[in-house]
């Protein structure tokens, strides 16, 4: 999947995670994260968003994540809509 | 009790709320409905479709059934939302507006291509349909019986009485005919019929007296939109201790005469005949679902 744009998705409500990616300069999959939770799952969260963004394919973004305590299903699916939304490809279900 | 499940209370979530789709199988509804359609912005119809898909393929809900109410085929989110469902393995898709069999044909074509395309057994996912405007009511049984799929057919009153030119009242006079054909339609294609949702959460006296009306209709249950509907709603349709009581020895005298090797059995002096038993068996069930009975009689 190839980011020509900024994709944004989900909220700042709880149980919920809102997520940025940008296409980067950097090399490889940067993430940023802010959670209510971080201490405890900081690692975890950032390893399912990382993981996530790798099986979307995606190469060289920064991702923007505000955690507010989400499970691991829903922070795979804001990073994959964020993803569909800053390119133009559709998902295979 | 379609598939032998119970039906009495079907709590909707909306399909963008991650917190609420984690949670809502915790308050003991008999069945939950994710929302993709009226709870979920135009905008946001992509994100809620992907935060159920990912949902359902993780969240392991149990016992309880899950319903997915996804948008029309006439949209341009209907077909996309019904293969996201069957590939993450949804069991029933609620279709909402359903107006002819000819909705249910086009919807029963999607889910069976999208079955074929995930790999699901065909026939698998089954349909639940909302019958929302006169035209629905009119054809309410060529809708329950235009695929084997159909579990049940429900009433979506907001739709139904603006497309009525009507209000919504306390009493519900004006759901009166919809109410009954829905019931009818329902019971002759051997489906299940449940009721529209009560809107004010707050007043549960009112939820109550609904409640009851519905039950003697001969409904199986009701939509609801908050927890608190739950017990209220169980309580109406819970068995008395008289109702179980007869309806055990009911099953006992019927359980006699089958091994007596006789079609009709009596009790008191009264005729037992299918439809007695069939009423007794539904009692049981519910009383057995509500832990009033042990599971073993």
């Amino acid at each position: 999947m190839k980011l020509v744009r900024n994709g944004v998705a989900g909220t700042l409500e709880s149980g919920d995670i809102m997520i940025e990616i940008r296409p980067s300069e950097k090399q490889g999959i940067n993430v940023e994260l802010q959670s209510t939770v971080a201490n405890l799952f900081g690692k975890q969260i950032k390893q399912v968003i990382t993981e996530t963004a790798e099986q979307c394919g995606l190469e060289n973004v920064d991702i923007i994540a505000n955690d507010k305590g989400s499970l691991d299903c829903t922070i795979r699916a804001r990073v994959t809509t964020a993803a569909l939304r800053g390119s133009d490809e559709k998902f295979k279900w | 009790m379609e598939n032998g499940r119970l039906r009495r209370t079907m709590l909707f979530v909306p399909g963008n709320n991650p917190g609420m789709i984690a949670d809502a199988h915790i308050y003991g509804s008999d069945a939950v409905m994710f929302d993709l359609e009226d709870s979920v912005t135009l905008a946001e119809k992509d994100a809620a479709r992907m935060l159920v898909y990912n949902a359902l393929k993780t969240i392991d809900y149990g016992d309880i059934e899950i319903v997915v109410r996804v948008n029309p085929l006439s949209t341009e989110f209907g077909r996309d939302d019904i293969f996201a469902m069957v590939h993450a393995g949804c069991p029933v898709i609620r279709m909402p507006k359903t107006e002819t069999a000819q909705d249910v044909i086009d919807t029963e074509k999607c889910i069976e291509e999208a079955e074929r395309e995930a790999g699901v057994e065909i026939g698998k996912t089954k349909i639940l349909t909302a019958i929302e405007s006169a035209l629905g009511i009119v054809n309410a049984y060529a809708i329950a019986t235009a695929s084997p799929r159909i579990i049940g057919i429900a009433l979506g009153a907001e739709d139904y009485c603006a497309n009525l030119k009507t209000t919504r009242s306390a009493e519900g006079t004006e759901l009166f005919y919809a109410r009954s054909a829905i019931v009818v339609a329902a019971r002759a294609a051997g489906v299940d019929a449940l009721d529209t949702v009560y809107s004010n959460v707050n007043d549960t006296e009112g939820l109550i007296a609904q409640t009851k009306l519905i039950k003697q209709l001969g409904f199986d249950g009701k939509s609801i939109i908050n927890p608190r509907q739950i017990a209220p709603i169980h309580g109406v349709f819970a068995p008395s201790e008289t109702d179980i009581e007869k309806a055990l020895k009911i099953i006992g005298a019927a359980k006699e005469a089958a091994e007596r090797g006789s079609g009709v059995a009596s009790l008191n002096g009264k005729m037992v005949d299918k439809p007695v038993i069939m009423r007794a068996e539904r009692v049981i069930t519910l009383a057995k679902a509500m832990n009033l009975i042990k599971e073993e009689v």
